[in-house]
């Protein structure tokens, strides 16, 4: 391996290595951020945000229900309390907006470990791994549903890593490191991205409410890419790519429409053109000047 | 589960589908069988208050630890992965900590889905559990010991345990003042096996289904349906009657066989010898 020809390194070397890493470590303070503010009351007895990202309640007022999970007790037969809907929806509403698998790049714990194993998984220049087909997780989220349907428990929520992670942080972790370390040990060896993106059904979820979202990237500036490809070897959904990079030619607009992206925005940073940056799904036209506009965040 | 370059030709997008669809069967099949499982609830664990049914609490309760957050006295824990409780749910050791039966029942407050049952509003109609003496042979009170923490502790004071008092077959003078648990008060909070003096509680509270009994349907208690019924419901049993000689009666109530005073002397003396000296003429 030549240093210095990693994914990324030409934008490091044009624009600077915070500049190059700004969303991944703006995503990783996010992360991290809610992760705090969750361990802030168990730790330091600073109460603003009280559960875990199952269902919170933020500052006695604001509550907060993940929509996967009241899916699943509707499912298997329950009615949920006021408080629990309100907290559902908005949660739906923000990922409309927002994008639903901003869910995954900016709030999810499991993230963090997958995307360590992802960089590693090139560093150590691991090439031949399994490849599960990326429709998997859409079935995997069909079980899990129909499981609460049949057996009238959230039979999925006994080994879901991503709540179990979770709420092993905040309330004691028992053996879910040892589901972290099979997760990071999958993705390296058995199957690069495997979780996030082929398998985990929490995604499969949120891409589905995401298809329509406001927020997305765009390669607005596509005429100035250079093939270089870093975008997609940094990219957990490459495939989301190709269209919106290279479909002028077919009269495909520049923004990536997939409700797979992440936005974690990582080709944005990795991209030395500056191609990439966040934008709203309607500004889709195919003849755009490269005009100025302001950022979208998310 | 398929690969992502086969699925060109028809036959080949078919194989995928089945790939995909086997292995994912299999992992429901999996989980399902796993849920079961994890169904079975440890009889030492107990549910918070207004908790539902186990197997709809199980549908219901989405794991989020608020009501484990509003407890104020730490009573409740969430499962940890590799605990014997359905994981991430929350519950209670009574040995360990005791529910203390808010009158607010900040819990159910705090569940936003409805697995501890909103409708619950006056804790002493909680049922967490029910209280069982359950080992008579290390209950200090039956061995004529007076102690009663279990009966002075109890949220529900003479009502979910009483003492019942026995004779002291031991030493023959003194009570034993046996705890009995009522379970049309006891909300299985715990606090009589918390405060159990033993090194293991005698007393403990166990599942609803595990401590209770049922009488068959059929069975009617007779004291209780002629109290009822202002009388007996059976033909009253004929007085039984001794064929005695002249001068004698029997009471049934306890007395026995009653010779009147006016009967003269008794056949038999007090002294055996003495009936005999008086010979045959005697009788």
């Amino acid at each position: 391996m030549q240093p210095g020809k990693h994914p990324g390194s030409d934008a490091v070397a044009t624009k600077g290595w915070w500049k190059a890493h700004q969303w991944l470590l703006l995503r990783r303070a996010s992360q991290f951020g809610i992760l705090g503010l969750f361990l802030l009351g168990p730790l330091a007895g600073i109460w603003i945000v009280k559960g875990n990202i199952a269902s919170s309640l933020t500052l006695d007022v604001l509550p907060l229900t993940d929509p996967y999970l009241a899916l699943q007790v509707l499912l298997a037969g329950h009615s949920l309390e006021v408080t629990a809907l309100i907290g559902a929806a908005i949660v739906l509403v923000f990922y409309l907006l927002a994008g639903g698998r901003a869910y995954c790049a900016w709030v999810c714990p499991i993230n963090i470990v997958t995307d360590a194993a992802a960089w590693l998984h090139q560093r150590l220049g691991i090439k031949r791994t399994a490849q599960f087909a990326r429709h998997s997780r859409y079935w995997i989220l069909g079980v899990t549903l129909l499981l609460a349907l049949i057996t009238g428990t959230l039979a999925w929520e006994l080994i879901n890593p991503v709540t179990i992670v979770y709420r092993g942080l905040i309330f004691g972790l028992g053996l879910a490191w040892g589901l972290l370390l099979a997760i990071f040990l999958f993705d390296l060896f058995v199957s690069r991205r495997g979780w996030c993106s082929h398998l985990c059904p929490v995604g499969a979820f949120y891409s589905l409410l995401g298809r329509y979202s406001l927020l997305r990237v765009s390669a607005v500036a596509r005429s100035k890419c250079d093939d270089c490809m870093d975008c997609f070897a940094v990219c957990p959904e490459p495939q989301v790519i190709r269209p919106a990079l290279k479909g002028e030619a077919q009269g495909v607009g520049p923004v990536i429409r997939s409700g797979n992206c992440t936005n974690c925005g990582r080709c944005i940073d990795v991209c030395s053109k500056d191609v990439f940056r966040f934008d709203h799904r309607f500004d889709n036209s195919t003849s755009k000047p490269i005009a100025q506009k302001t950022e979208v965040m998310p | 589960m398929a690969t992502q370059d086969t699925g060109k030709t028809r036959r080949g997008f078919l194989v995928d589908m089945a790939r995909t669809a086997c292995g994912v069967a299999l992992l429901g099949l999996g989980v399902g069988l796993y849920s079961r499982q994890a169904a079975s609830l440890p009889a030492e664990a107990l549910r918070p208050p207004g908790a539902l049914a186990e197997d709809d609490f199980l549908g219901a309760c989405v794991r989020c630890g608020l009501c484990v957050r509003d407890c104020p006295y730490d009573t409740l824990k969430l499962s940890e992965l590799g605990a014997n409780v359905a994981n991430g749910t929350p519950y209670f050791i009574a040995r360990d900590i005791p529910c203390e039966m808010c009158p607010d029942i900040p819990c159910i407050k705090a569940c936003p889905t409805g697995a501890l049952d909103h409708g619950l509003t006056d804790i002493d109609q909680a049922r967490m559990g029910l209280a069982v003496v359950i080992d008579q042979e290390s209950c200090i009170a039956f061995h004529g010991l007076r102690c009663e923490v279990c009966f002075n502790v109890c949220p529900v004071r003479g009502k979910a345990i009483t003492l019942d008092m026995l004779h002291n077959p031991r030493s023959g003078k003194h009570a034993l003042f046996i705890p009995v648990v009522h379970s049309d008060a006891c909300t299985g909070c715990g606090k009589c096996e918390k405060s159990c003096i033993l090194d293991e509680a005698a007393i403990k509270v166990l599942p609803v289904h595990l401590a209770k009994g049922l009488l068959g349907r059929h069975y009617r208690l007779g004291w209780k349906e002629k109290e009822q019924a202002g009388g007996s419901l059976v033909t009253p049993d004929t007085e039984h009657s001794y064929t005695l000689p002249e001068g004698m009666r029997y009471d049934y109530e306890g007395r026995g066989l009653i010779t009147e005073e006016s009967a003269g002397a008794a056949p038999y003396g007090d002294d055996p010898l003495e009936t005999l000296k008086r010979g045959r003429g005697g009788l």
